[in-house]
């Protein structure tokens, strides 16, 4: 199973065992990390699952589609890395990717 | 088995264990749930659930292994029939004299029900939980005519999904607009028309006065019109499930009352959810809500409080709806504006209405427009720039410094 590690914004790690299929915002939900609130359970309609991707893992994870791009767009915490963890599905090829968690969600 | 105790299993139940176990709570934690279902999310009932396009595992909040992995107990199936603050104690339909150090009610709502002759045939539902989608599914699969009783947002999603997989699709509206409880004559124009040309049937100012049939529902009577039907799904609002509090003398006044942290009128008991009216400090008043959103935040204020911490809700009420294609999501209520001003084409399905109060922005409808929704809920309350708002060539980014 592929492991994801979470980095709090305060430095706390999690590296948690995930389950393909499951979203990343999915996989933190399950294993209580903290930092995503995820109001909307996957819908990409509340923009508080937000994460920062690290960079070695972008091309792996892809760009956001349009809608999820407009979601981002007004965060003050946007990075050249932000996603919404709601819309990237665990594959065996993400295996080890870092996953940075902001401050706040808005 | 004293510790903390959840009185219901809905969202904010499940949301309030969730925040219990991650701010580091290790004693114990029970959660006892009129339904026998782990808490799950009540929005994609009436769509992605309603469609088939959701299982019930994307529907449940955590999967069930999760509550057994921490150490929290699942009664469900199990009602909370009593409170006893001064002992500290709850009964349920299994047993008395359960002891609590804290205790949260997260009793939620349940529909209204309309109560007409003819109410009791077969074949009339209500929409809000995973059995009431089940066999509405169920029925689905061999109905031709369906009637939906009420135009709100539950009616209108329900519709969209309806029509879609071939049904004939009446709404029956008593009042003279869809949605008028929620928002402006304009939107309840814009989805009146969306769903009409879609091919649903709309009828307004319509009080239905009886169902008739043989045991199963057949016909509709409003007046002097009849529609036939043999599915009915009944969609005329929710009412809060205060008579657990109430009965234990919690002070109640539309919705279980509580202030900024979650706690009710007696010590060591809290409320979240549906069923809370509490005091909004951005609004400036106190509400109640029927809010996914609201039911996770209040869990959260609820469990920080609960374990010690220190938190006072502070959020500005938000809202969403998928109807076809269209993705609306709402900031405020638009009753609080005075003005209101369109950034984007109606024509387009691709816009959003501004409310403001001497002008700062105190609402949105965006439809398909999330940029708005979001600089809604950032500048909420703000004076801003009408003429740069209504303007889309002016960057929304603009407005936020």
């Amino acid at each position: 199973m592929p492991q994801i590690r979470f980095i709090e914004h305060d430095g706390t790690e999690h590296e948690i065992e995930a389950i393909n299929g499951d979203s990343i915002m999915v996989t933190a939900i399950n294993n209580l990390v903290p930092g995503i609130d995820a109001d909307c359970g996957g819908e990409c309609s509340c923009a508080t699952c937000h994460v920062i991707i690290d960079p070695d893992w972008m091309d792996s994870v892809g760009r956001p589609s349009e809608r999820e791009d407009s979601m981002l767009d007004l965060n003050p915490d946007r990075e050249e890395n932000s996603r919404l963890s709601c819309q990237i599905q665990v594959r065996d090829d993400l295996d080890g990717i870092i996953v940075n968690l902001p401050e706040f969600q808005y | 088995m004293a510790g903390m105790v959840i009185a219901g299993g809905g969202q904010a139940a499940g949301q309030a264990v969730a925040s219990l176990r991650q701010a580091g709570y290790k004693d114990a934690i029970t959660l006892f749930g009129a339904e026998t279902y782990p808490p799950y999310q009540r929005p994609p009932l009436s769509k992605q659930y309603l469609s088939g396009e959701y299982g019930l595992d994307r529907v449940y909040l955590r999967p069930e292994k999760f509550y057994a992995d921490r150490d929290v107990d699942l009664k469900l199936g199990v009602t909370v029939s009593g409170i006893n603050p001064a002992a500290h104690t709850i009964s349920t339909s299994e047993g008395n004299g359960i002891t609590y150090d804290k205790l949260l009610i997260a009793t939620g709502s349940r529909p209204r029900i309309l109560d007409i002759p003819g109410s009791d045939l077969d074949g009339i539902y209500y929409l809000r939980t995973i059995a009431d989608v089940d066999a509405i599914r169920q029925a689905m699969q061999s109905a031709r005519n369906l009637c939906i009783i009420g135009g709100g947002y539950i009616g209108l999603e329900v519709a969209s999904i309806a029509v879609n997989s071939g049904l004939n699709v009446n709404v029956l509206e008593m009042e003279s607009r869809v949605l008028k409880r929620v928002t402006t004559p304009e939107m309840s124009e814009f989805y009146h028309e969306l769903h009409t040309s879609h091919g649903v049937n709309i009828t307004l100012n319509s009080t239905v006065e009886r169902f008739a049939g043989k045991n199963k529902v057949a016909e509709i009577l409003c007046g002097d019109s009849r529609f036939e039907a043999d599915l009915v799904i009944v969609g005329i609002g929710i009412l809060p499930n205060i008579e657990l509090a109430e009965k234990a003398g919690l002070e109640c006044d539309n919705g279980i009352l509580v202030n900024g942290r979650c706690q009710t009128s007696k010590p060591d008991i809290y409320a979240a959810g549906d069923c809370t009216n509490h005091p909004n400090p951005i609004l400036g008043r106190r509400l109640r809500l029927e809010s996914v959103p609201n039911a996770m935040e209040q869990a959260r204020v609820a469990a920080t409080n609960m374990n010690g911490g220190d938190s006072i809700y502070d959020s500005v009420p938000w809202f969403w709806s998928d109807q076809y294609d269209l993705k609306l999501q709402m900031v405020g209520f638009s009753s609080d504006g005075d003005n209101q001003v369109v950034r984007g084409d109606r024509k387009s399905s691709q816009f959003a209405v501004f409310y403001l109060k001497d002008d700062a922005v105190v609402a949105v409808d965006a439809i398909n427009s999330p940029r708005e929704f979001l600089v809604c809920k950032r500048l909420y309350g703000k004076t801003v720039d009408t003429g740069k708002l209504q303007d889309p060539g002016v960057d929304l980014k603009s407005l936020m410094s």
